[in-house]
């Protein structure tokens, strides 16, 4: 490696300092919320704080036992499967036609639904399932979270479908395929990258979502987020299982995160590279 | 789609190839028409229409009275002001924080991987969680925050309890939020700088103050751009953690004008008056996004 001497005042020691400092900062929220869901209420309102404590699981239990937090986390799993699945239906084809045709139309609209306040459509779609007596179903909650699932998919798979050469459509059709079928067996089998940062994002945002789901889900289709939140409108705070909630929602994200780190940080750029 | 069965496959192959160019994109645009286009038309409608589920009164067309009747609304217009406040104050910070701890990370180190696997974090755990663990680390009296400051001798705020305070913590937390998603970008873009190019600067005598200025931002620049073009299109529209931790209080303190739009929806049930809202909400941001990528098209130009 050329590593770069620097001749800046910061010594090495200095580096990993700030590197700590910058780190801990970034980090202490999820540290914090592990450290409390493990204290009992009393342990978590006693100052100064004890970082050194005997740790309860009881918060967790409470969390799972008394608060359905199991059908909760059911149904946030089936509402993001579901919206990640459908939407790779159809935005992997759109991509595809968009990456292939120039539909740049239906580039632009799709750009629209990334930049449109989520709210101005969440009134008519409350309106609107409420006369199809749709609210509180898991149709509901997968069709609005695909509206942010689709665009994002597009607009991952739009720049990874151009890298792909045109001979190589070319080829599979001189061996007789139709364009549904070299779409399906030449062009998808290589786009592997694409299409679990295309997941991957998709999923967190659905997993993550809050707003739709607040106002569409009740109780058959409550999602994880929205189940948290009801948590705080008792009198008396339960800090400890507020945290262990926490926990139970952040922690399959931040693994799949850090497991899929480089992924994710294509698809971070992907929006930048393209638009 | 009967036209892909085998027994149809020649004809059918004609068919698909021939209309491919349309047929592939059709799910999605049909499912984007009924699912957004659709429920604008339908918005823009209702606001031109008297319109309450609370009052129980019929709907009826009132042509422009709620237009009219928003530019009297103080909370309305009030909404606006924080929502750009905390829009340009969150970005702005975010801007620098990001582009500095960018340039701080871009060095070869062992670990330098884990390091930006865990940036990765803040912005993609679960908004309302994390903003749950925010309330107990700012919470006035028993939080964390507030015992540092003690022990230090400064004076403790209330936070996100104080009218004065509430906004600016909401700005902190999105800060943390979003700083490290500038950070990872930047750290991208920075990749295409040689560290030859860097020494040799070094050698001709430049500071590395000169060589920020000089050479790393102007490499940045067209990354910056779209990292602030992405980050104002959804500051504008941001709910989660205001709604889950202010609700838009204390008092108004917090009520940006996504969260006005809701508790005027979802609150007071004026679907005819806040759809006007909406049509203004919409064209604000549609404005801005536009605005912002035509600033875009000529860094890059």
């Amino acid at each position: 490696m050329a590593s770069l001497k620097r001749r800046s005042g910061l010594g090495r020691v200095g580096f990993w300092a700030l590197l700590i400092f910058i780190l801990l900062i970034f980090m202490s929220p999820f540290l914090w919320m592990l450290l409390n869901s493990l204290k009992t209420p009393i342990q978590i309102i006693t100052l100064p704080p004890s970082f050194w404590f005997k740790p309860t699981l009881s918060n967790y239990s409470n969390v799972f036992e008394q608060q359905e937090f199991g059908k909760f986390f059911i149904n946030s799993l089936a509402i993001g499967v579901g919206s990640t699945f459908f939407g790779l239906l159809l935005g992997l084809p759109a991509a595809y036609a968009i990456a292939r045709y120039n539909q740049g139309r239906l580039a632009t609209l799709i750009l629209l639904a990334r930049m449109i306040p989520g709210i101005s459509l969440l009134i008519p779609w409350f309106i609107m399932f409420r006369a199809l007596h749709l609210t509180d179903t898991y149709l509901a909650l997968i069709l609005t979270h695909m509206l942010v699932g689709v665009p994002f998919i597009v607009w991952v798979m739009i720049p990874f479908f151009e890298a792909i050469p045109k001979e190589l459509d070319e080829a599979g059709r001189v061996d007789g395929g139709s364009t549904l079928q070299v779409f399906l067996h030449v062009i998808l089998p290589i786009s592997g990258p694409g299409i679990v940062t295309a997941s991957i994002m998709a999923f967190i945002y659905s997993w993550n979502n809050f707003m739709f789901s607040v106002v569409l889900a009740a109780n058959n289709t409550k999602t994880l987020p929205v189940a948290i939140y009801n948590f705080i409108s008792y009198a008396q705070i339960d800090w400890g299982g507020l945290m262990a909630a926490a926990v139970v929602i952040t922690l399959p994200v931040l693994i799949i995160a850090i497991l899929t780190q480089r992924f994710i940080v294509a698809g971070l750029t992907a929006g930048a590279v393209k638009g | 789609m009967g036209a892909g069965h085998p027994r149809n496959r020649l004809r059918g192959m004609g068919f698909v190839d021939r209309h491919a160019k349309w047929l592939f994109p059709l799910p999605a645009m049909v499912f984007i028409f009924v699912m957004m286009i659709f429920p604008l038309i339908y918005t823009l409608y209702n606001s031109f229409t008297g319109w309450s589920l609370s009052s129980g009164a019929p709907r009826t067309w009132n042509h422009f009275a709620n237009y009219a009747r928003l530019v009297h609304d103080d909370r309305f217009l009030l909404s606006i002001v924080r929502m750009f406040y905390f829009t340009v104050a969150a970005v702005a910070v975010e801007l620098i924080i990001g582009t500095a701890v960018a340039v701080f990370l871009n060095r070869s180190f062992r670990g330098k991987n884990i390091i930006q696997a865990l940036l990765l974090l803040p912005m993609m755990a679960t908004p309302v969680a994390v903003a749950m663990v925010w309330m107990l680390m700012f919470e006035p009296t028993a939080g964390i925050v507030n015992y540092l400051l003690s022990i230090v001798g400064l004076p403790q705020p209330g936070w996100l309890g104080e009218a004065r305070w509430a906004l600016p913590t909401l700005i902190l937390l999105d800060v943390w939020e979003w700083s490290p998603m500038i950070t990872l970008m930047a750290l991208a873009g920075l990749t295409n700088l040689s560290s030859e190019t860097l020494e040799a600067a070094a050698v001709d005598g430049a500071t590395p103050w000169q060589t920020f200025w000089r050479i790393t931002l102007p490499l940045l620049r067209p990354t910056l751009t779209v990292a602030v073009l992405l980050r104002v299109i959804d500051a504008l529209k941001w709910f989660d953690t205001i709604y889950a931790t202010t609700g838009g209080g204390p008092g108004y303190a917090t009520e940006t004008l996504n969260i006005y739009t809701y508790q005027q929806a979802f609150s007071y049930f004026n679907f005819g008056y806040v759809s006007s809202i909406l049509v203004v909400f919409f064209a604000i941001v549609l404005g801005i996004s536009l605005l912002l990528s035509v600033i875009r098209g000529r860094v890059e130009a």
